[in-house]
């Protein structure tokens, strides 16, 4: 299990090393340095420039030097926490990404703190009688949940609980403080489609189990059918959820785009939407570079947590 | 039946790409050109509903499907207002003015709520399923030869998508369309991006799954070459899981393209598009009484994306009662 | 107990099927799957219930534990167990039943073990559960349990996960948790057919002891009549649902009397006999599908004594033949057919005629990372000549295949093709001629075809690649003409692979592999997969093929009952090694190697005209990546000579120009061993 490990981090530290190299690769090109440029001295600057106070410009900035030592300065400074600054809010980069990835944190706490037992129990429930009304009923709403876009659900939500009944605000800016109740929406959106999902990865897991011939070792022994689901399934069938709960790290990542966007949350997603639309190259490249980050290590956290609760993998 | 089934997809997928993509460039011919499309469709609807009979889950999505693409094709031809004219703005549904009945009411710049709802699913399904489809191919040849060659190929091409899938979706949408531009061909580039790994990984999973198979190494034996083991003996027989996926996958790329409008990083306006209906709608009208200028385009693309799951669902329940 | 109390229990069957009918819900209504099943097991009785697959027999032993899904139900009749009903019983009843009073061992052991929980978790989990002993007394109980089903090293095994033990060791595992809590009744799922053939010898002995050493009943379910024949006291062969033949093994196995029992007998191959003496004679035909059964007597059809207008009049009954003997059978003709006659005689003493050396192996090796597959193999094959390669898993035998087809490449040794370097050559560079003469038969007959095209266009596929023939109707000639050499009609031309039995599309593998006039066809395993009556059909049609066409025939098996009936020489394999080779009555008569000889035991004979010494063999094969310093079967052999078994490779000895055997006894002991069969003088 040791070996399998240590082979996997070193491919995720490759991966990390290459995404780096491609990002730096990216942002460097002649096309981003004019944008820089435009951004720094305006467009009419830039327009006006003679390619001699160009070049000069960009020796200045130290945008001559070789690529590679170019990239290991970069990397270097990443290392050390400083990841530039940020045109748009003009603070530094690392500053702003603290804040909204506190923000993101939050929001992604209470997805997990609400989604882990919710869909797990669901999706038991489901899959230990299939056919059964109760795994129709389930069957269905997940199916439900997990067709209607996160865009759509925030919509639909919102007409019903902010526009309707008026329960909760309609936008999460929080501009008067910190309020419990402007998190509701965006916590219902991410957690409609979330449940629905893993509901349905364990419910196929649990059925598949439920219908495996040491299932039936264990009820033709004549054990409780407490203890047939209780340690002889759930052992078995709840390896695939809880290593997809790990990925479910990285899928959060591309679902608060959309969502903190629409209910303008100031989180991880609307930072790096911000960033885009704005052109704010550095925060663009080290949020791109946080997020890969964190979906590495989700993965690799998703693995780990494979290898080891499947002992057919831990023990050879 | 399968040859059938290929001629038909053919006849709705051509008219309806080149219409939404190089509409300007054909002038009159436009007019004429998503007609044989409309039957198409219909006989495909019936052919799906005969084969499909025995899953309703099948049924449900086969109809729901079906349904959008038919508004897709023959939009030209049903008597809706033009989507891009303002004419009321903030009508509520049902009203009436100037001798128009706005079905569904109009948006705040006064344009048609129905005629931009039945326009906007057009440029979903052509982009979505040219998207999907170049995905599929460059993930499927990928795995394919992954699955099949193994050793350093393997190596290389997982590598790759070990690095695009890295990234978190939202994230690499964003830089690919930052970096290329924003349009339509560049979703594809994106979609392909963050789907053909996805669809390598599936691919080279069965094509792993299929080599050890007899007929595979009777195939080798026979001194065949592998590239046409791999498009005769093997492609076939991976087909059922991959339809399957096609159809989830469809799902998805339709989610990323309405969100990605609905980002302003996608299609670009005036040209009606669920996305972007939600997106003005989001910002100009929140209102309880003017909800339905995004309820509509919320329900319509949630309709469609369930449409697409149930088909998936219903196949997978058909393949496993064989 | 007193005796009137003891008698009485006596005479009251632990287990009784009156009446019993099962059917599966189909689309289309019922699909009876059991008809009209009676059965009376005594209390200490084994009762084997034999049939080929789809006859019903483990639907009935489901029935029993009622455990058959949603879509089975009990449509008729009752099952009592100990005078109970069993199918009324619900709940904490029937509970306390199942593991405790019936138990069940299943068909694939691996399967049947939950791989996330120790063995000894899994095996205490009985006596706590049914007789609320504490832990620490039910890990004791469930050690001794080990013991007694004689598994070494039992604490080692109580710490380890399923797959971390043997297929053997796994079914053992699986026996001791169904005794664990001394059951009245035990049902014996297939238990043995999952696992190689000296394994199975030692799970067969063990269950034979089990009646006696723990008093329980046992209901057997197999497909071989020789385990039936070696493990019970009486027997019901059943087909298509029904039991066609009930009685003592002695009974029914001297003096059968229904055509179905005598047809399964006709096509077992016996060891001891060859194919001249005692013709494979097939059943022609196939079982009727389950929707579509025959009128009056479902074996009808395929009967040779079939009368028209009798035998498909009206449904048969069971009829006594002996009551003393409770020997019963589901024949109209039973009075009237000549059950003693000689089979019909064979195809004749035609052996085809020996030619040239075509093959040459010499001395050939292939290593893989850790494990070495073969090692210094040297035999070889003439023109028109059947040799034999008998092994079980792990002696390299499907290695040795690959890399004579070249899917793989040897590291050293050579194989001589007619003058052409073989072991070496990938077949991406050998030319068509080379090609075609050297073709290949595979063992899953389900896998062996591509499900996505037509049978006729798979054999074209490989005229036209071989070269043969070129012109498309000569090509469309030898397709149709193929398939009328392997007796399949011609219409399956245009069929699917899935609809198809695994019989035809055997055959249609035969046709693949002699499409292109082959010199030399390797056969791996292609009978393992197939009912019993189908592999005499292909059994046959093997022979007839090759002695027409003049074709070397490469057959890989572990079965020694086909092999005796069909090759001319015949190799023996262990781990790697020849152990022994020679023509084939050499190999199955003294001297043996001691390898061979416990294969040769190993082998469940129903013929009752033959007995069988017993040799069975300690502990497990070995893992091929851990081989045992000097004779790798030195760790199982009964003989073995501590200090030179293990420490050296045993010499090759020479018993007539074509007879070796590689071992290190003595010359003089091997040949004073006693014959495994031996003809029982009634």
């Amino acid at each position: 299990m040791g070996n399998l490990i240590v082979r996997r981090v070193t491919q995720m530290l490759l991966i990390m090393l290459t995404v780096s190299l491609l990002l730096f690769a990216i942002f460097d090109s002649d096309q981003f340095r004019e944008k820089a440029a435009v951004a720094e001295l305006g467009g009419f600057g830039v327009a006006t420039l003679s390619a001699d106070d160009y070049h000069e410009w960009l020796e200045k900035k130290g945008l001559n030097e070789p690529f590679l030592a170019r990239y290991g300065r970069w990397l270097e400074s990443v290392l050390h926490g400083d990841m530039g600054q940020s045109i748009e809010k003009d603070i530094a980069v690392s500053v702003l990404l603290k804040e909204s990835l506190t923000n993101t944190g939050i929001l992604a706490f209470f997805v997990f703190w609400i989604m882990i037992p919710v869909s797990l129990t669901l999706g038991v429930l489901a899959g230990m009688n299939t056919g059964s009304p109760l795994d129709r009923v389930i069957s269905i709403v997940a199916v439900l949940t997990t067709s209607i876009p996160q865009i759509a659900t925030a919509v639909l939500l919102t007409v019903i609980l902010a526009l309707g009944l008026g329960w909760v605000p309609t936008k999460s800016a929080m501009a008067d403080g910190w309020s419990f109740r402007g998190l509701v929406l965006p916590l219902l959106t991410l957690l409609l489609y979330d449940i629905g999902y893993l509901v349905r990865m364990t419910r196929a897991a649990m059925t598949e189990v439920m219908a495996s011939q040491y299932i039936r070792t264990a009820v033709l022994k004549g054990l409780p059918y407490r203890r047939v689901i209780l340690r002889h399934a759930l052992r078995n069938a709840l390896i695939v959820p809880v290593t997809l709960i790990f990925l479910e790290l990285n899928g959060l990542l591309s679902q608060v785009v959309v969502v903190e966007v629409f209910f303008q949350y100031a989180g991880f997603g609307r930072m790096l939407f911000d960033a885009a639309n704005f052109g704010d190259l550095q925060v663009l490249q080290a949020a791109t570079l946080v997020a890969v980050c964190v979906a590495v290590g989700s993965q690799l956290l998703s693995d780990a947590a494979y290898v080891f609760l499947n002992p057919r993998v831990r023990f050879t | 039946m399968n040859s059938r089934v290929v001629i038909l997809l053919a006849l709705i997928w051509f008219p309806l790409t080149a219409y939404v993509m190089f509409r300007s460039a054909l002038g009159a011919l436009a007019n004429y050109l998503l007609l044989p499309a409309i039957p198409s469709v219909i006989v495909l609807y019936v052919l799906a509903l005969r084969s499909w009979r025995e899953s309703w889950v099948a049924i449900v999505g086969v109809s729901l499907v079906s349904f959008w693409l038919l508004m897709a094709v023959a939009a030209p031809y049903l008597p809706l207002v033009d989507p891009n004219k303002p004419l009321v703005p903030f009508l509520a549904p049902g009203g009436v003015r100037h001798g128009i009945l706005f079905l569904l009411g109009s948006d705040m710049r006064g344009r048609d709520v129905l005629s931009r709802t039945v326009w906007g699913c057009q440029r979903v399904l052509v982009w979505g399923i040219t998207a999907t489809s170049v995905a599929y191919a460059v993930g499927a040849g990928c795995g394919l030869i992954a699955g099949y060659l193994g050793g350093w190929w393997d190596e290389f091409v997982s590598f790759a998508s070990n690095v695009l899938l890295s990234f978190p979706v939202m994230v690499l949408f964003i830089l690919v369309l930052n970096l290329l531009g924003q349009s339509g061909f560049n979703i594809i580039i994106a979609v392909t991006c963050s789907s053909a790994p996805v669809i390598m990984r599936i691919v080279r999973g069965l094509a792993l799954d299929a080599k050890s198979r007899d007929y595979i190494q009777a195939a080798q034996t026979r001194g065949e070459h592998p590239l046409w083991i791999m498009l005769v003996e093997l492609l076939p027989n991976v087909r059922g899981p991959i339809i399957v996926d096609a159809s989830l996958r469809l799902g998805y790329t339709t989610v990323a393209i309405t969100t990605l409008t609905f980002l302003g990083l996608g299609l670009q306006p005036p040209d009606p598009d669920w996305g972007l209906m939600i997106k003005e709608a989001a910002t100009a009208a929140l209102l309880w009484k003017y909800s339905y200028m995004m309820i509509v385009p919320a329900l319509s693309v949630s309709s469609l994306i369930l449409g697409f799951n149930l088909i998936a669902d219903g196949l997978r329940e058909m393949s496993l009662r064989d | 107990m007193s005796a009137q109390t003891n008698a009485a229990a006596r005479a009251t069957p632990i287990l009784e099927c009156r009446n019993l009918s099962i059917a599966y819900a189909g689309r289309t209504g019922d699909v009876p799957a059991v008809i009209d099943f009676n059965l009376a097991l005594m209390p200490g009785e084994a009762h084997g219930l034999v049939g080929e697959s789809g006859c019903g027999k483990s639907t009935i032993a489901l029935a029993i534990m009622q455990y058959l899904g949603r879509a089975g139900r009990v449509v008729g009749g009752r099952i009592l167990f100990r005078g109970r009903d069993l199918l009324a019983m619900k709940g904490e009843e029937l509970r306390s039943i199942r593991g405790g009073a019936i138990a069940m061992v299943y068909q694939e052991p691996m399967a049947s073990l939950n791989p996330s929980m120790t063995i000894g978790a899994q095996l205490i989990e009985v006596p706590m559960y049914h007789e609320s002993m504490e832990r620490r007394a039910a890990a004791a109980r469930a050690q001794m349990m080990l013991d007694r089903v004689r598994m070494a090293d039992g604490e080692r095994i109580m710490r380890s996960y399923p797959h971390q033990i043997s297929g053997g060791q796994q079914q053992r595992v699986v026996i001791a948790m169904a005794l664990l809590s001394n059951p009245a009744l035990l049902l014996l799922d297939e238990p043995t057919t999952a696992l190689d053939v000296t394994v199975e010898a030692g799970i067969v002995d063990l269950i034979r002891n089990i009646s006696t050493e723990f008093g329980t009943s046992m209901l057997y379910i197999s497909h071989n009549l020789g385990l039936v024949r070696e493990t019970c006291d009486r027997v019901t062969v059943m087909y298509s649902g029904e039991a066609v033949e009930v009685g003592s093994v002695a009974s029914v196995f001297r003096g059968m009397r229904h055509p179905y029992t005598r047809g399964l007998f006709a096509s077992m191959p016996v060891p001891s006999a060859d194919k001249n003496s005692r013709p494979l004679v097939s059943i022609p035909g196939q079982p009727p599908p389950p929707r579509a059964r025959p009128p009056g007597c479902f074996f009808g059809p395929r009967c040779a004594s079939f009368v028209a207008g009798r035998c498909d009049a009206r449904p048969v009954p069971l009829s006594s033949i002996d009551a003393s003997q409770g020997h019963a059978s589901r024949c109209l003709r039973v009075d009237e057919i000549a059950w003693d006659a000689a089979p019909a005689p064979g195809p004749g003493n035609i052996t085809a005629t020996v030619g040239d050396i075509v093959l040459k192996v010499q001395d050939l090796s292939k290593r893989f990372r850790h494990v070495t597959a073969n090692d210094g193999l040297t035999f070889d094959a003439r023109r028109g000549e059947t040799v034999a390669i008998v092994g079980e898993s792990g002696c390299g035998k499907s290695t040795f295949a690959r890399i004579l087809m070249g899917l793989i490449q040897a590291n050293s040794g050579s194989i001589d093709l007619a003058g052409l370097e073989l072991s070496k050559l990938p077949v991406t560079r050998r030319n068509a001629k080379t090609i075609r003469s050297l073709q290949m038969i595979f063992q899953n007959p389900f896998d062996t075809l591509n499900p996505s095209h037509t049978v006729g266009s798979q054999i074209a596929r490989v005229i036209r690649k071989l070269g043969v023939l070129r012109d498309e109707s000569r090509v469309r000639e030898r397709v149709l003409d193929l398939l009328d050499l392997v007796k399949l009609p011609r219409d399956f031309a245009e069929r699917r692979p899935r609809q198809l039995s695994g019989g035809q599309k055997q055959r249609v593998g035969v046709a693949r592999a002699f499409a292109g006039n082959p010199s030399v066809v390797v056969a791996d395993e292609p009978l393992s997969a197939l009912d019993m009556s189908v592999q005499a059909a292909v059994t046959e049609l093997l022979i007839d093929i090759q002695r027409r066409e003049g074709t070397t025939l490469l057959f890989i098996s572990h079965d020694l009952s086909v092999v005796r009936y069909l090759s001319d020489r015949i190799v023996v394999m262990y781990l790697g090694q020849i152990m022994e080779q020679g023509r084939t009555h050499e190999v199955f008569t003294p001297p043996y190697h001691p390898y061979t000889e416990a294969l040769l035991s190993a082998v469940p004979i129903a013929d009752q005209r033959y007995a069988k010494r017993k040799v069975l063999l300690t502990g497990e094969i070995p893992s091929a990546a851990n081989p045992p310093a000097g004779c790798p079967f030195s760790t199982r052999c009964p003989y073995r000579i501590v200090g030179t078994c293990d420490r050296r490779p045993p010499p090759v000895q020479e018993f007539s120009a074509s007879h070796r055997i590689a071992c290190h006894l003595p010359r003089e002991e091997l040949l004073a061993m006693q014959p495994v069969f031996e003809e029982v003088t009634q």
